[in-house]
C-alpha cells in the first residue's frame, strides 16, 4: 500500500516552530531566506518527489540498472526524470551562487533531501553523490578546476562521484594501492581499481567526474600517504567542451539487496589523466569534508524511509478489516474492525511514527548549527556550531540508520503477508533501508568515531555542545508542570547518559577495548536522549501553541500524544542500554577466538 | 502582444472540503489553498505564447485577500513576468470578477486574456464569458489547442460530440479546458526570482469597479450521504424499477 505525501506541516513545525528558522536570515548570505521564500521551494520539491520521483521508486526496484559492455543503464523512466530534476535547478539547491547554485539554507535542503530519500532512494544517490563531490572540489580545489568543472557540476549535466573503496580495502584505506604518476605538464596518469563506486557508471549524464583517492610514488605509508585526484570520464577541452575518453571504464555493477536502480560500479583504471586536489598525501582530509556531508546525508535516508513506511501501514492498518477490538467491536457495520484499533498494531506505528518525526526534529537541529558553521561570521558561534556538528555527526548517521531500518521493518509486521510481497512496496523499503547502516562507515565506525574522536576531543569540549543545552532546558522547566511530564524521563535519561560517559572516559584511556565493546550501545544511549531532549522540547512548543489556539490542536495534540509515546515506551530502553555498558565488554573480549 | 491570466486562489484540490456548522459556507481555516488548476493550465499557456515569441508579456492577475499574494507568487515562478493583486476581504462573484478584469485589460491595453473555464471552487463558469461580454471581444471557450496567426488567434474548442476549430480576430479571450496542456513544474531558479518580481496591489475603488455581490447564499449543505442499494431478481424487475421507480426509461 505503498503510498506518499510530503510531510510538509511536520516540515514546517521542525523548521519554523522548534527551531526558529527566521533566526537563519541573520546569517550573512542567507538575508533573503524568509519563510515566505521557503515555503513554495518546499511545496514545489514536495510535488516533484510525490510526482515525478515516487512513481519511478517501485519500478526502478524492480527494473534495476543494466550493465552492456561498460555501458550502464538506467531503469525506465530515470532519463526523463533527471532531466525533470535537473532543469529544475534542484542539483544546486545547496550550492553556491557563484557557480550557479540557490544557496538554501542547509537547513532546508535536509527537508529536501528527506522528501527525496522518502520518494526514490536509488534516484537520490546520483544527484547526492555529485553534490558530495562537489563539495569536496569547493573546498579543496585550484581555482582553475572549480572554474573547469563546478559549474557543470552544480547544473547536474555532469555527476560526480567517490573513488574511496578497493577489492581489499574498505574501512582501512590507508591500505589502499590504487597509484597516480606526475607527468611533466603537471597532471597525473592514475591505475587501479575501485569498487562499489555509486553511479560510476551510467547514462544520465554527459560526463561523470571522479574524485579518486590514489597514492603518489613518493607516499608515506598508511593513511597519511593518500592523495585525492579528479579523474573525469571524458576530457574536458580548455573551451568547456567534451574531448576524448579517459582510461576509466566500468568493468561490472554489483547485483545487490537494495537500491537497485543506484549504479553500484566496479570502475578500471588505466593510466587515466587525472589532477591533484588539494596538497599531496593530504587526501584523507579533503576526503573527510565530503565524508562528513554525506554521513549526515545517510542519515536523512533512515529518516526518509521511516516515514515512507510510516505512510504505507498507517493507510493499510485503516484499511485492513480482521477481527474485533479486544473491548469489543468499534465498527460494528463493518465484518470486522480495521486493525488499527489492536494496541499492538500501534505499538508499531507509533514507534514508527517516532522515529520519523523525533528524527526530523534532531535532523533539524544540526542542519541549523551547519548553517551557522557556513555562514556565522563570529568566531564563537562557528567554533560552537563546528563543535556541536562533529560531535552529532556519527549520532544522526548511525542512529537514523538504525532507527530508520526497525522502521521499515514494523512498517512489513503491519501489513503481515502483504507486507512480505513485492506488490505492495513495503519490502523494498528495509532492502533499501539496510545499507544505509553499511556505508559511509559502518555503523560500528560510527560508534569508535564517537567515543574515540569524539569524546575526548579537546578535553570534552565538543560534548559540552550538547550537554549544556540539555542541562540548561532541564533545569529552566524543573518547575513547570505541565512539562513535567516530558520532563522527567529525559532527566532520568541524561542522568544514565552522564554517567555512562563519566564510565567510558575512566576506562576507555586505560583499556580502548572497553570503549569499544560500549561504543554502539552508547552511540544509541547517546542518541535516544537527543531525540527525548527534541521531544521534550516539541511538547513545550505544542503546548504554547494550543494556549495561543491556532486552530490547530489536532496537530499539537498528537505531537503531545507521540511525545508521551516517546517518553513510555521507547525512552526506558536507555536503562537496558545503560545496564549493559556498565556490565562492560569482558564477557566478548575473554571469549576464545578458536571457540567461535 | 500582453497576456492577462486571472489566478484564483482556492482550496487545494486534495483537501477534504467541510462545510460549517452554520451552513454558511465552506470551512476556510487551516485548509490548505493552491492555484485553482484550470488556471495552471491558462498560465502554462501564456508562459508558452511568451517562449515561442508569440507574446512579449504574461500578467497574472488575482482577486482576493492578501493571501493570494502566494498564488500570484507561484504564478511568477511559473513563468509571468508580474502580477497584479485586486485585494479584497469580500466574496467577489463572477460578474465582479469580470467587471475588475476588463479594467485591468484596458489599463494594460492586453491583447489576450486566458482564463480557466471555471474555478473548482463554485464550479461557476461564467467569468470567461461575461469579461468577453464586457469588452467586446470574441470568446474561444473550453480550448484544447490554441495558435496565435496573423493576428488571430486559432481555438480548437472541447464541445459535445467532438472538437470545433474557430479563428478569432486579436484582441480575443481564451478560457481552458483540461487537454490544452499539462502545466510544467516551477523550477527552483524560478522560484527565488519570483519574490523579485514586481507585485501590483490595487482596490476595486482604484479601478473603478462595484463589486457589491448581486447574489445571496441562503445555505450550503453536505450532499446527501449515499444510500444502500437493493438487489433485483432478474431483468424484469431491473426494467420495472428503471420504468416505473426511477422514471429513466
Amino acid at each position: 500500500m505503498a503510498s506518499y505525501k510530503a510531510p510538509l506541516r511536520d516540515m514546517r513545525f521542525v523548521l519554523y516552530e522548534l527551531h526558529n528558522g527566521a533566526a537563519l536570515t541573520q546569517l550573512p548570505g542567507l538575508e533573503d531566506m524568509t519563510q515566505e521564500l521557503i515555503d513554495p521551494v518546499i511545496e514545489e520539491a514536495a510535488k516533484v518527489c510525490e510526482e515525478v520521483l515516487f512513481p519511478l521508486n517501485r519500478s526502478g526496484d524492480e527494473e534495476g540498472c543494466r550493465w552492456d559492455n561498460g555501458m550502464v543503464r538506467t531503469p525506465k523512466g530515470f532519463i526523463e526524470a533527471y532531466r525533470l530534476f535537473r532543469e529544475g535547478g534542484w542539483t544546486g539547491i545547496a550550492c553556491d551562487p557563484a557557480y550557479g547554485g540557490q544557496g538554501v539554507p542547509h537547513t532546508v535542503n535536509v527537508v529536501v533531501e528527506e522528501m527525496i530519500c522518502s520518494a526514490n532512494l536509488s534516484f537520490g544517490l546520483y544527484p547526492g553523490l555529485t553534490h558530495g563531490a562537489y563539495k569536496a572540489l569547493y573546498t579543496h580545489g585550484t581555482e582553475a578546476l572549480k572554474e573547469r568543472y563546478l559549474h557543470k557540476l552544480v547544473d547536474g549535466i555532469w555527476s560526480g562521484t567517490m573513488c574511496l573503496t578497493e577489492p581489499h580495502c574498505g574501512t582501512d584505506l590507508g591500505l589502499s594501492r590504487t597509484k597516480a604518476v606526475p607527468q611533466d605538464d603537471g597532471s597525473y596518469r592514475l591505475s587501479g581499481t575501485k569498487i562499489f563506486i555509486s553511479a560510476g557508471e551510467h547514462d544520465l549524464t554527459e560526463n561523470i567526474i571522479h574524485f579518486v583517492l590514489a597514492r603518489l610514488p613518493d607516499a608515506p605509508k598508511g593513511i597519511k600517504g593518500i592523495s585525492l585526484f579528479l579523474v573525469p570520464k571524458f576530457l574536458v577541452n580548455d573551451d568547456g567542451s567534451l574531448g576524448a575518453r579517459n582510461g576509466v571504464s566500468c568493468g561490472a555493477i554489483e547485483h545487490k539487496m537494495g537500491i537497485k536502480a543506484s549504479a553500484t560500479c566496479v570502475l578500471n583504471f588505466d593510466d587515466a589523466k587525472a589532477w591533484l586536489v588539494g596538497e599531496p598525501h593530504k587526501g584523507m582530509r579533503a576526503m573527510f569534508t565530503m565524508m562528513n556531508d554525506e554521513r549526515l546525508a545517510v542519515g536523512l535516508q533512515g529518516l526518509g524511509l521511516a516515514e515512507v513506511s510510516y505512510q504505507g501501514a498507517v493507510a493499510y492498518a485503516r484499511e485492513r478489516l480482521q477481527g474485533r477490538s479486544l473491548s469489543g467491536a468499534k465498527y460494528p457495520d463493518k465484518p470486522a474492525d480495521p486493525i488499527i484499533v489492536h494496541p499492538d498494531i500501534r505499538r508499531m506505528l507509533l514507534t514508527m511514527r517516532t522515529t520519523a518525526e523525533g528524527c526530523r526534529a534532531l535532523a533539524g537541529w544540526v542542519a541549523q548549527a551547519v548553517d551557522v558553521q557556513n555562514h556565522s561570521t563570529d568566531p564563537k558561534a562557528k567554533r560552537d556550531a563546528e563543535d556541536f556538528v562533529a560531535l552529532m555527526t556519527p549520532i544522526v548517521k548511525a542512529l537514523f540508520t538504525d532507527l530508520g531500518f526497525e522502521a521499515t521493518n514494523l512498517g512489513i509486521q503491519v501489513m503481515g503477508g502483504h507486507g512480505y510481497i513485492r506488490e505492495h512496496g513495503m519490502e523494498q523499503y528495509i532492502r533499501d533501508a539496510r545499507i544505509a547502516q553499511i556505508y559511509e562507515g559502518t555503523n560500528g565506525v560510527q560508534a569508535l568515531d564517537l567515543v574515540g574522536r569524539k569524546l575526548g576531543a579537546h578535553t570534552g569540549r565538543f560534548l559540552r555542545q550538547f550537554f549544556h543545552p540539555v542541562a540548561d532546558f532541564i533545569t529552566a522547566h524543573a518547575d513547570n508542570k505541565a512539562l513535567e511530564r516530558y520532563v522527567d524521563p529525559l532527566t532520568k535519561a541524561f542522568v544514565r547518559l552522564q554517567q555512562a560517559t563519566g564510565q567510558l572516559a575512566r576506562v576507555g584511556l586505560s583499556r580502548p577495548e572497553e570503549a569499544g565493546a560500549a561504543a554502539s550501545e552508547y552511540l544509541r544511549l547517546f542518541g535516544l536522549v537527543a531525540l527525548a531532549y527534541q521531544w521534550a522540547r516539541m511538547a513545550e512548543v505544542s503546548l504554547a501553541k494550543l494556549e495561543q489556539k491556532t486552530g490547530e490542536d489536532d496537530f499539537y495534540r498528537a505531537k503531545l500524544s507521540t511525545a508521551s509515546f516517546f517518553m513510555d515506551k521507547v525512552l526506558p530502553q536507555t536503562g537496558s542500554l545503560f545496564a549493559s555498558i556498565m556490565a562492560g565488554g569482558a564477557t566478548m573480549m575473554e571469549f576464545p577466538e578458536a571457540a567461535f | 502582444m500582453k497576456i492577462l491570466v486571472a489566478v484564483k486562489r482556492v482550496i487545494d484540490y486534495n483537501v477534504r472540503v467541510r462545510v460549517r456548522a452554520d451552513g454558511s459556507g465552506v470551512e476556510t481555516a487551516n485548509v490548505k489553498f493552491s492555484m485553482n488548476p484550470f488556471d495552471e493550465i491558462a498560465l502554462e499557456e501564456a508562459v508558452r505564447l511568451k517562449e515561442s515569441g508569440a507574446a512579449t508579456e504574461v500578467i497574472a492577475v488575482s482577486i482576493g485577500p492578501v493571501q493570494a499574494q502566494e498564488t500570484l507568487r507561484s504564478a511568477l515562478a511559473m513563468g509571468a513576468d508580474r502580477a497584479i493583486l485586486i485585494q479584497t476581504d469580500e466574496a467577489v462573484e463572477p460578474l465582479a470578477v469580470a467587471k475588475l478584469l476588463a479594467a485591468v485589460a484596458r489599463r494594460e491595453s492586453v491583447e489576450l486574456a486566458i482564463l480557466g473555464k471555471q474555478a473548482i471552487d463554485d464550479d461557476a463558469n461564467q467569468t470567461g464569458q461575461m469579461l468577453a461580454a464586457l469588452l467586446d471581444w470574441p470568446q474561444g471557450t473550453f480550448a484544447s489547442k490554441l495558435s496565435i496567426e496573423n493576428g488571430h488567434a486559432i481555438v480548437t474548442r472541447e464541445i459535445d460530440g467532438g472538437l470545433e476549430t474557430i479563428r478569432l480576430a486579436l484582441p480575443a479571450l481564451i478560457t481552458t479546458d483540461l487537454r490544452l496542456n499539462t502545466p510544467r513544474y516551477a523550477s527552483l531558479p524560478n522560484i527565488m526570482k519570483a519574490k523579485k518580481k514586481p507585485l501590483e496591489v490595487l482596490t476595486q475603488a482604484e479601478l473603478g469597479v462595484d463589486i457589491t455581490p448581486r447574489l445571496v447564499t441562503l445555505k450550503v449543505e453536505e450532499p446527501p450521504k449515499r444510500k444502500a442499494g437493493v438487489k433485483v431478481a432478474d431483468a424484469a424487475q431491473l426494467f420495472d424499477k428503471l420504468k416505473h421507480e426511477a422514471k429513466v426509461i
